[in-house]
Parts: C-alpha cells; structure tokens; sequence
C-alpha cells in the first residue's frame, strides 16, 4: 500500500481536510397561476390532473405566455440576494425525454439568466460568513410521477401534471459552503428571505428542492486551485426535498467519502439519490451526468429587459434589518431577535405580543413556545396571538408562576394538537386551580402586618373587635386592594385566633 | 466526415429509432446536407443586432382548466385520473 | 347561419378529413367553404400533420385562425393533406398518400401545404389556410395556379399551429385571386396574447391596383443558375408587365443568398428535433407500449410513427444543437438570418418591393425528386422571407408544358399591404 500512503489523497487524510459544499435550490414561487399558462396553483388538495390546459399539457399546437407576477417575484429575491440583472435575458429550452416533461423540453433560462453575482450573509461555523449567489433563474416545474407495480405485477408509471408548469426560482451558490451545519444554516436564512419577501410559502409540501454538490478537498485546495484535486470528484445529490434532509445527506455524504479515501480509492464525480427514510445517499442509475440538454432560445418567447424594473422595486424589512430593529426596538438579545426573525411567521406572532413587555415576550416565544412547538411538529400560526398575550399578562402580574405558565401553555398546545379549539388560558388557570391563591400572598401580607402592628394584634387577643378591621385596612393598603376584604377579614381571623404568629 | 457510428450515436441521443437498413442511406444523405452546411462557416459568428418585441407579459389571473373528460379524453391509458406511461426503470 | 353540404369529389387527394355537413354563421366569411390545413388544431376535428403519430388525435381546442374564422361565419369544410408536420415540397412526405396536381395528375402539387392548394385549385373549395415555414404556401400555389401568401411574421397568431419552426413558421391564405386573399387577411391578423410573439398590426386593406412609381427590385440571384431557363423567361414577362403598368424595374443583387438556405434547414430541423419531442403517446395519438421501458417505447413509437424525412431532420436537428455542434449549426445560422434581414433592409431602402420566380421550376412528376438535398435546395427562392419574417406572395404568372408558374412578390417587414397591391395589379393586368 505504499503508492497510497505517498499519495497527497492519503497524506490529507491525516486531519487536515475540508469540505467543500455548493447548493442549487430550487423554489415554487407563490403566485396565483403558473408559469406559463392560467391554470391555478393551488392544486394540491385536488384530484390529479385538474388542474391543466392545453399549455402545460403540452398539447400540440400550444404556445407558452409568461406570467408578469412570477418576473415580479424572481426580481425580489434577486434584489434581496444582491445581484445584478442582466440588461437583456431569454428563456431556453433544456431538452430531454422523461415522462415528468410533457413537450419533452422544459422551458428554463441557460446562457441569459434573469440575475448573477450576488450574496448571502449567513452564520458559518466560524462567524458570520458571505455565500456567494452565482445566479437565479426562472423554470418551470414539471409533472410529478408515481410508480406502480412490482413484485407481482408489471411495472408502470402514472403521471399528474397539476406541478407541470408551476414557477420555480432557481439559486445556485458558489462552493463557499462548509459543513453541513452551514447548509442547513444558508438554506434557513434563505427560506426566511424568500418568505419575508412574500415569494415563497415553505408550508407548501414540495415547495423547496434541493440538490448538493460536495466533495473533500486537502484543506486549502479549493481555493488555491479553483477546482477539487484528481481522485477527489464530487458528487452531486440530486432532489432532496427537506432542509433536515439536506443536512442528512451531506452528513452521510461525508462519512462515505471519508471511508473511500481512506481506503485509499479514486473519488469519481457522480450523481447520487437520497433516501429520506433510511438517511443513505445511493448510486444513481440514471445517465444524467452524461447528457446533452441541447439548450437554444425559445423560439415562442421573447426577451426580457428587466433592470430598470428592477430597480424600481421596493424591497419589504428583510430578515438582518428586522433582526437589528428587533434589538433597537424591543431591547431583544442578539440570540433572541436571531431566533425571532428566522422565520416571518414567529416574527410576526412576537410583533403581536411584544406590547405587554417586549423582555418577556421575547424568553417566552423564543425559549419556551418555540420549543414546545417544536416537540410537538406544530406551526406557530396556530397559536392565538391574543390567547398568548393573556398567558403573559398574568405572567407580568404575577397572578402565576413560571411554571404553572408552562404547564397551561402545554395544556392549551395539546388540545391544539388534537384539533379541538383551546381554551383561554385563563379558562385553564381557573380549571386547573394554578392561580397564586389569595391566600399565598395573604398570609405574607397579614404576617407583615401583625409584625408591624403588634400593639393591635394584642388588642385584638383582648377582644377590641375594632383591631381586627385595623389590621384588615392596613393589609388592604399593602395588597392594593387584589384581594376581597371578606377575605382578608376571615383568614386575619383565623391566623389570629389559633395563634399563628 | 460522420460514419455510421456517428449516425447511430446521433438516433440515441434524440431517442429515435432507425430501421437497420436505413443506416447507410442515412449516413450518406446527413454527409451531403452536413458538406452543404459548411457554407455557414464563411459567416461572421455574433453578426447584425436582434430588435423586436421584448417584455411580453400575461397577468396573474386564473383561466379554468379543461374540464376531465378533454384533459384525458385523447390518451390511450388513464387509471384514476392519471395518465399511464411505460415504466421509467 | 346554414349548413353547406361538402360533397365535391377528391380525386386529387387533397382531404385527410372531410365535414359532409359543415355549418357556418354570419359575417364576412358567411357561408363560404374554407379548408383548413391539418397542423392547425381543430376542436373536435380529427387533426393529424399528415402523421401516423397523430393518429386519432382530436384537438380539445381551435386554433386562433379557427376561432376568428368561425366568427365571421365560415364553413370549415375539411383537413388538408400535407408533407408531415410541415416537411416537405411535394407534399409526397405524407402518412396518408400523396396529393395529386389537379393540373396534372402525374406530378406533385408542391407542398408542405398540397392539399390545400389542390383543393382551391380544383374547385372544391373557395379559400384554403395554409402555412409556411420555408415557403410552403407559396410552392404549392405557384404550382398548382393560384394565389397563396405568407404574411409578415407575428401579424397572424400561431397559437393552435403544430410547431415546425417556431421562428419561421406563419399561417396564411391561399386562394384563387388576390381580393379573396385580402379579405382572409382581414380575418386573419388579429393580435393574440396567447401567442407571445404576436403583433398588433391588423390588416384593413382593400387592394388598390395603382402601382405607378412603385420600384421593384429584381435580385440577380433570383434568376441564377438553378432556375430553369423558361420559368425565368415567362417570370421575366411577368415583370414587364408590371413595368407597363407604370412600376420602375431595378436589378439589383442579394448576396446573404448564398447561405440563406443552409441558414435556413438548420433552424428549421434544429426548432422541428425539440418540437417534435413532446409525441410520446401518452397524452394522446397512438398509446406507447406498456410492456417496454420508457426509452425503449419512446425510441419505438418514433421509429415507427415518424416517416423517414421526418426522422432525418429530427436527428439532423438534434445534431445541430448538440455539445461541440451549437456554434457551428445553430448560432451561426442565427448569425445568417440576420444579414439576410439586413440584406432586404438595404434593398428596401431602395425598392418597394422585390419580385421574382416562387420555384426554380415547374411541379416535380411524382416520386422524382427521391434525394432530400436536391428536394432542399428547390426551396431557395422562398425561404429568404421566412428568414427575415418578410410578407411574400405568389400569384399565377403563365405555364410552361402546361404546367403553372408562379411570380413573387416580397415586400418589407408590415408591408403586406402593398404586397397585396402589386399582386392585385398584376393579376388585373393579366386579364386586362
């Protein structure tokens, strides 16, 4: 095995390796009618194949028509990730024979992309890190495949084109990723710039597909050479369809590199498959690396001449600028308004709540409510912003404790869980008795008082009715009046009387 | 100079079959039509600016989908609103 | 509102699918017979591009042209039989057997568009739509006799037409005197959202027989060596006519000419390899076999649904576009389009309009022209305009044995009325 240890493959193997990682992420943008034709988008609690025409049919004679909204769209988040339109961009075609693709071409953007060049600010591993945005173009989705038969009967394929022309935005990254940390963490910034943006509903099952590109590199490699060393190819994952899988698949992709260089073997560039359920990458059978996509302009489209378009738009809060006004504004931590702007949806919800007191709000939604959320794989807009403010105002006034606020956040998530409407929370103090009794408080206050007033309390054991109600006053001064006077005279009584100092 | 090789390689990249026989035909005529292609080289490449219509847009409105019977009427085999396609694997 | 009973006999084979009851409405096509070519998709009729491959296929929709002509009330009477999906100059590349010349039934009607001109030619029908996409109008009216013409590119919707060349292609009327192509023009250009690369330029015209002052230009390419010498000769007859009627006739040279047909069959087959792709049996036309792999089934039904000149220029096509290949084909014949149109731009700065032979020669007998090169290289005299996306027309010129010839007029981009005007000018001046 000498001719292994001597090579650099081996030498590198001694520790000092890094991974090199560059995405391509491909979005449904979240307008009303599909890329090039009228038919509805919403096609996904319906039957299949009910949402067509005779264009995304791919029906003889049909020509495309490009959807101004989905340009719109596409503009957004290419200004948003700072790059530069191209003065004038086309359509292509990329061609090629699949059941999926109806005209046997999918209409995309090849040479003239919409937009190139641009950034994203992300957390790396080492701090905060800039990912480079190669480019951002526009395609169309195709059909969706379901493959039938098997062991006892023939195999076949069904197909439903509802997905067949909806709008996809395409970002690829240059290979400025370095673990699989920092995919998940790209992605997720990613995600919640598209959704600030109003482009993108990531709730939408299918809405994100990812494919990665990794390989291991002697560390230094990359960037002195531009490229992956000879041996050390790299393979590309193709259609992942979840952030958790992303980080999956690279993780796996790592520890099945690392073994084969170990073993001292040649690293081939390839294309792989993961496997959601059983978080393995495996061989791709197909030829794709091979082929020839024959891009050409599309001949039924014209050009696009965007910029000034472009420059016109006016972009909404992005999620760094909310993240810094959450820290001016609220007073939120660096961590917390982090994990507050993340996602639009939590940054709206503690938006709604904040007012009751923006400290408290902000440990309750992001330390506690997100992670009960979480544990039980549910939303957070299914949680009322109003039932939520209750929950804090009591919390504010000390009517309940941390722990009793936990405990009706949980009772109040699960009955949300189970899809019945929840309860007020303070509904739920009262049926589960969680509320700081009277009584807590009281007898603190009462013991105060009886300290304080030892002469009255003396009168009292020598039978001056009108002691007591002196000390009832002087404990209703210091409660501010929370608590009822019959109340206070009972309790006062019974302390008194049984000697209870 | 394309060989039959290269006919070959060409029907298996646009997945078109050819009949055996028509092979040498085949070659023969795409070496004639390619040899009078040639003329293209004298053209400067990048030549003369493109103008016309540019920004053609529809607006984000929904137009109904065909009803079912339209959508699935040509096709030879549907099961349960799909239509079915031979086995990709 | 009627129902015209189509019941002429089709010796001449000039239907694919024919409507015995044909009903029609109101407006300025009332009751007229039009037949329409079978790549425009008809709703609820049988539409085939003269292909096995589109067997059985009944469009759920009508093309464009087909709404705006049952609008005005014609009576659509058939399918015309044509070369397959648009390939073809003889109309031979049929599925469904050649198309006769009714002026002689031994030779070819010209194509891709034969059934229609038969169909006019003959007698069975008033009006006919054709298209053209390297002048497959224009061919088969100068060789069956009557007038047929190819408008400026984007004046009329394509939306409902089988794609050939996208770039190239355009619906247009063919009938048996200019005034009758006017008026289907009128029908005709109307702007389509649907078709992204339609214009707003609608034609209103009534053609106008004055042509005093008008310069044409007569390139000395269109009487080059390939032409048959007594097809120049009784074209150049036809262009002195036009010049006692008070036109100044200017000579005058075109030199994209030399690569205008090379430009031309690259685009067309590389457009035609990437529109034919989508004939996978599964939507519709003869199903693909479920008994095989995907691949296997597709490569099959191709074989076997597509003739061979089809399949040449798919594969053609294909290679054009391909890795290594794309500059060299496909790029540089975009290259070539645009010095052709910079060619008659020039020209058109000095000329109104352009004339010249439509076809090199007279119709072909039947299965004479078995070599697909020299079968190309009859079109050169047509395909300069659908390069440029220029109006151009052929109208009835004289015979040779017998046989029609067929004179063209080309006029600048949006120019088609003055096209008209030329083509109207000389047909008065015929029969003057």
């Amino acid at each position: 095995m000498s001719s292994v240890s001597g090579s650099p493959a081996f030498k590198a193997l001694e520790g000092d390796d890094e991974v090199i990682i560059g995405l391509e992420v491909h979005c449904q943008l979240d307008t009303r009618t599909k890329l090039f034709c009228g038919c509805s988008t919403d096609y996904r609690d319906d039957g299949p194949n009910t949402h067509v025409c005779p264009i995304c049919l791919g029906l003889p004679g049909s020509l495309p028509a490009v959807n101004r909204k989905a340009v719109e769209f596409a503009l957004k988040v290419a200004k948003a990730l700072n790059c530069r339109v191209l003065e004038e961009s086309e359509f292509s075609r990329k061609n090629y024979f699949y059941p999926d693709l109806n005209k046997g071409f999918q209409i995309s953007q090849y040479d003239k992309p919409l937009a190139v060049e641009g950034w994203l600010r992300i957390e790396g591993d080492n701090g905060e890190k800039t990912v480079r945005i190669t480019r951002v173009h526009m395609e169309e989705d195709p059909g969706r495949l379901v493959h039938k038969g098997g062991a006892d009967r023939p195999k076949y394929t069904l197909v439903d084109y509802n997905r067949a022309g909806i709008p996809l935005i395409e970002m690829v990254t240059e290979p400025d990723i370095r673990s699989p940390k920092e995919a998940r963490r790209f992605l997720n910034k990613l995600r919640a710039t598209l959704e600030y943006l109003g482009v993108f509903d990531s709730e939408k099952e299918g809405s994100l597909r990812v494919d990665a590109n990794i390989s291991i590199q002697p560390r230094g490699w990359f960037e002195a050479h531009g490229k992956g060393m000879e041996g050390r190819g790299r393979t590309e994952i193709k259609n992942i369809s979840s952030y958790k899988g992303v980080e999956k698949a690279l993780t796996f992709e790592i520890t099945r590199q690392k073994n084969l260089i170990r073993r001292g073997q040649r690293l081939e560039t390839a294309t792989r498959h993961f496997v959601e359920t059983r978080g393995v990458t495996t061989a791709s059978r197909s030829k794709e690396m091979e082929q020839d996509y024959r891009y050409f302009p599309e001949p039924d489209l014209v050009p696009l001449r965007v910029s000034d378009w472009c420059e016109r738009i006016v972009l909404p809060e992005l999620p760094d600028a909310r993240h810094n006004r959450f820290m001016e504004e609220y007073g939120c931590s660096y961590n917390h308004a982090r994990t507050l702007t993340g996602d639009l949806r939590v940054a709206e919800f503690y938006e709604k709540v904040a007012a009751v007191d923006p400290r408290i709000a902000a440990t309750w939604v992001a330390d506690t409510l997100l992670g009960e959320l979480n544990y039980r794989d549910m939303n957070i807009a299914k949680v009322s912003p109003s039932h939520f403010i209750e929950l804090l105002q009591m919390l504010r006034e000390d009517v309940i404790t941390d722990k009793s606020a936990v405990e009706v956040l949980r009772v109040i998530l699960d009955q949300l869980a189970e899809g019945c409407q929840c309860e007020a929370p303070s509904t739920c103090v009262a049926r589960l008795n969680l509320a700081k009794t009277a009584d807590d408080g009281l007898d603190a206050v009462i013991e105060e008082v009886t300290e304080e007033h030892p002469q009255a309390v003396e009168d009292f054991h020598n039978g001056r009715k009108e002691a007591l109600n002196f000390l009832v006053g002087q404990v209703m001064r210091k409660t501010r009046g929370r608590v009822d006077p019959g109340d206070v005279n009972r309790r006062l009584h019974e302390i008194l009387s049984h000697g209870g100092t | 100079m394309i060989s039959e090789r290269d006919v070959l390689h060409i029907a298996e990249l646009a997945d078109i079959g050819i009949i055996r026989e028509e092979l040498d035909e085949f070659t023969g005529q795409f070496n004639d039509i390619l040899d009078y292609f040639d003329i293209l080289d004298q053209v400067e490449a990048g030549a003369g600016a493109e103008t016309g219509l540019y920004n053609v847009f529809r607006d984000d409105e929904v137009v109904p989908s065909l009803p079912p019977d339209e959508i699935l009427g040509n096709a030879g085999e549907t099961e349960d609103g799909f239509f079915r396609a031979p086995r990709v694997m | 509102m009627g129902i015209f009973a189509f019941s002429a006999p089709d010796p001449c084979n000039a239907f694919i699918t024919r409507i015995p009851e044909a009903e029609y409405g109101d407006g300025k096509l009332a009751g007229v017979s039009i037949a329409v070519k079978d790549n425009i998709s008809t709703k609820g009729i049988p539409t085939t591009c003269g292909s096995k491959i589109l067997e059985g296929y009944i469009p759920p929709y009508d093309a464009h042209v087909v709404e705006l002509l049952r609008a005005e009330g014609a009576a659509i009477v058939g399918k015309t039989n044509m070369d397959e999906f648009g390939m073809g100059t003889t109309t031979e590349n049929s599925a469904y057997g050649p198309t006769l010349n009714p002026a002689d039934r031994e030779r070819v009607p010209g194509g891709s568009s034969g059934g229609s001109a038969a169909a006019v030619a003959s007698g069975m029908v008033a009006m006919a739509l054709g298209t053209d996409t390297g002048g497959s109008i224009r061919c088969p009216a100068a060789f069956c006799g009557i007038v047929g013409m190819k408008p400026t590119y984007g004046r009329v919707s394509r939306y409902g037409l089988v794609a050939y060349a996208n770039s190239l292609e355009q619906i247009g009327p063919m009938a048996a005197n200019v005034p009758d192509i006017s008026l289907l023009l009128q029908v005709l250009t109307c702007h389509d959202p649907r078709d992204s690369t339609s214009i707003t330029a609608p034609y209103t015209h009534t053609p106008d027989p004055d042509i005093h002052g008008l310069k044409i230009g007569v390139p000395e390419e269109y009487f080059g060596k390939g032409v048959d010498p007594r097809v120049a000769s009784i074209v150049w007859e036809g262009i002195s006519l036009l010049e006692r009627l008070g036109a100044e006739i200017i000579t005058c040279r075109m030199p994209s000419m030399d690569y205008a047909l090379a430009a031309y069959y690259v685009t067309c087959m590389s457009e035609a390899s990437s529109n034919l792709a989508r004939f996978d049996g599964v939507r519709y036309g003869p199903p693909a076999d479920p008994k095989k792999q995907w691949h296997e089934s597709f490569q099959e039904r191709r074989r076997d649904g597509f003739g061979k000149e089809v399949r040449r220029r798919v594969m053609l096509g294909t290679f054009a576009l391909s890795s290594g290949y794309y500059g060299k084909y496909y790029a540089k014949a975009q290259s070539a389009r645009r010095n052709v149109a910079a060619d008659f731009s020039r020209l058109f700065s000095e000329v109104d309009v352009l004339a010249g032979p439509t076809m090199p020669t007279i119709a072909f007998r039947l299965g004479e022209k078995s070599d697909p090169l020299s079968m190309y290289l009859s079109d050169i005299l047509t395909v300069p305009a659908n390069l440029a996306g220029v109006p151009a027309i052929s109208v009835p010129c004289g015979k040779v044995d017998g046989m029609p010839v067929g004179l063209q007029i080309m006029g600048r981009w949006c120019a088609d009325e003055r096209v008209i005007d030329v083509a109207y000018a000389f047909e008065e001046g015929v029969s003057a």
